[in-house]
């Protein structure tokens, strides 16, 4: 079986639950008949027809708005934001109304908010954000945040099967520069458990997106070393799963929090404060974090290279939490 | 649905039901301390909400606001669930997790509403996408009051609905006041029905103190809605009776603003209009009120019992697959260890 790209395994998923399901339909800006930005949903609209594929206006609010009205009818949307980053124009409609349906009133939103998320492609301020944060900080909703081929498949037709809204941040700086042989036949990624990607005795690097694939760089390098990393990706943020985190931790008695998300309010500190309260005993070192600085996300190529976090950051802060 | 001696009965009845139960939660339960939350009526406004209701079948939808409690009796919810809605009883519609007029129910085809205004107008769109995704015949009613139309969700909603030829009837409840903010400083339109022509959809002015002319201009709306006619965007003039909500002393509208529209109540106009005609007569009308007085003493007494929910309730709900963890669940593990 052919290798297939982190972003054809997205529209694999995608396609395979419509095939499966009649109430699964996609919709949002230029979806149909351009077959997405990214290509993501080409050839939906010539199989599956214009019902269930969605060309609609530049109304990211009533894009998310619509998807609940059809996902409470039993639907199973999957809405599409042209870029992460446009999230933000639907703030209200998921955190207000899809997240808090079945709390408030019992009525389950199926519902899936897929956009491209992250940098590394000189995209600027408004096509390189990382927005989890937002939407991790409202209960309710799940968030989804697949490193690998293998996991954008299988999370998404997870997703698209939960019976919450999920919110999907896939990497755009992945879409086509990862490639692998997926297995055939109907197989999924359970959202809520994080998946080892390297085992190692010394150091755990919890991480997730991206920068699973620097920390395996890091990894790779550090061994050499005798260094042995243990890189955690986290692969769903909500549900963490804090099970898989505090063993590893438990285990190697020291961590780097590593993320593409600005440092303030991002995941590592939740992660550091769980670490802090319940592996408290275990920890051998002091909790690092390796982050974009706060800062909007910079457009000119040494601007952006610096916003990034770097294998070679990771390596630095490794050898030195190492030796501490 | 025929605009029939039993409709017009059927109407009186839940205009006259709806008020004698927003009576008591303002003028009683509230000030007797029995509600701890907010309270939002809709007096004088009940013809908007039961003229247009009350022509829905079985699988339509409503997407109410909280100036429309008879939409929500004509779908089935009862007396007793909206006082122990209102009280934070377990039998409330919400089961004690919402406040006062956020009740909503698939089941009976209500979506609950949210404090962000306008929200439900792209909702009611998807909702009436999926009906014709689904080739059923159905429609949505989606209301808002005024102060709703200055949101961007509103607009977008209203796009979207018609872009895809969504059948759905927006109505508006034009009462004059955005809570404290006259409409003149809402907006720069005079009539909000105008607002429909940017949107390709018939904009209609109604009285929205005449429930028969709400009932006639919302069935020509959901006649074409059926058809795959798209929506209609129904503005009905009307005033609201009260502040914003049972604490505003409402200072700020002019005292014969009220005496002016107390003259146009929207139930004395139908059940006078009905005695005129001798559609219904005097004695007909004291026996709906007896039921009514009877219905809602029973609902509230039940609803005074009811039991509040367990404090355990609030961490479940949250997510179809699991409960929320206490945040004081490690804490209470960890100190109780053998150290």
């Amino acid at each position: 079986m052919a290798a297939v790209t982190y972003l054809e395994a997205i529209r694999q998923g995608i396609w395979e639950e419509m095939e499966r399901d009649s109430s699964v339909f996609v919709l949002g800006e230029d979806v149909g008949v351009y077959g997405g930005a990214f290509k993501l949903t080409e050839g939906m609209l010539e199989r599956f027809g214009e019902d269930r594929v969605v060309d609609t206006p530049i109304s990211e609010s009533a894009i998310v708005g619509a998807a609940i009205g059809a996902a409470l009818m039993g639907m199973r949307p999957i809405a599409e934001m042209q870029f992460a980053d446009f999230i933000s124009c639907a703030f209200d409609q998921i955190t207000n109304f899809a997240a808090k349906c079945r709390y408030r009133w019992g009525a389950g939103v199926p519902l899936v908010i897929r956009g491209p998320s992250g940098g590394g492609i000189h995209g600027g301020p408004y096509h390189s954000q990382n927005p989890e944060m937002h939407y991790v900080h409202t209960p309710g909703l799940k968030v989804v945040a697949p490193s690998t081929v293998y996991d954008a498949k299988g999370l998404i037709k997870s997703a698209i099967r939960d019976e919450d809204p999920v919110v999907y941040f896939e990497h755009k700086f992945l879409y086509r520069r990862l490639k692998e042989e997926l297995p055939e036949g109907d197989w999924t990624v359970p959202i809520g458990k994080a998946d080892i990607k390297r085992t190692g005795s010394d150091i755990s690097v919890i991480t997730y997106g991206a920068m699973v694939h620097l920390a395996l760089e890091a990894a790779a390098t550090l061994a050499n070393d005798g260094i042995e990393l243990e890189v955690v990706d986290l692969r769903t943020l909500v549900p963490l799963d804090k099970e898989r985190v505090l063993d590893s931790v438990k285990k190697t008695s020291k961590v780097i929090l590593l993320h593409e998300d600005v440092r303030t309010g991002g995941m590592a500190g939740e992660l550091a404060a769980i670490i802090a309260e319940e592996a408290f005993e275990y920890l051998d070192g002091p909790i690092m974090r390796i982050t974009a600085p706060d800062t909007p996300v910079p457009y000119s190529p040494p601007l952006e290279e610096f916003f990034l976090p770097k294998t070679s950051d990771i390596i630095r802060v490794a050898r030195q939490l190492a030796a501490y | 649905m025929e605009l029939n001696q039993q409709t017009l009965l059927d109407m009186l009845y839940y205009m006259k039901l709806t008020r004698e139960i927003e009576t008591r939660i303002e003028r009683k339960l509230y000030r007797q301390g029995k509600i701890v939350g907010g309270v939002y009526v809709g007096r004088g406004q009940e013809a908007i909400a039961v003229g247009s209701a009350i022509q829905l079948e079985k699988d339509d939808c409503i997407c109410p606001s909280h100036r429309d409690m008879g939409a929500f009796l004509i779908r089935g919810i009862t007396p007793r669930e909206i006082f122990a809605q209102y009280m934070g009883r377990r039998t409330g519609v919400t089961k004690g997790k919402e406040a006062n007029m956020h009740m909503g129910d698939m089941r009976r085809g209500v979506i609950a509403f949210v404090s962000m205004l306008a929200d439900t107008i792209p909702v009611a769109a998807g909702i009436a996408m999926t009906y014709k995704m689904r080739r059923q015949n159905n429609v949505v009613l989606c209301y808002f009051g005024d102060g709703a139309t200055s949101r961007g969700d509103w607009h977008e909603g209203l796009n979207l609905a018609s872009v895809q030829k969504a059948p759905v009837v927006y109505i508006c409840n034009n009462n004059y006041y955005a809570y404290s903010t006259p409409l003149e400083k809402q907006m720069a339109v005079k009539d909000i029905a105008v607002r429909g022509a940017a949107y390709a959809m018939p904009g209609i002015i109604v009285d929205g103190n005449d429930a028969i002319e709400v009932f006639k201009a919302t069935q020509e709306a959901i006649r074409l809605a059926r058809q795959g006619g798209g929506p209609s965007l129904l503005e009905c003039k009307t005033f609201r009776m009260t502040g914003h909500s049972a604490h505003d002393d409402v200072k700020y509208v002019p005292k014969e603003l009220f005496a002016e529209w107390e003259k146009k109540d929207p139930i004395l106009k139908l059940e006078s209009s009905l005695l005129r005609q001798r559609v219904v007569s005097e004695d007909a009308v004291k026996k709906l009120a007896a039921r009514i007085t009877r219905e809602v003493d029973e609902g509230l007494a039940m609803a005074e019992n009811d039991p509040f929910p367990a404090q355990a309730e609030t961490l479940e709900g949250v997510y179809a697959d699991q409960n929320v963890e206490a945040p004081l669940a490690f804490a209470n593990s960890f100190f109780s260890q053998e150290r």
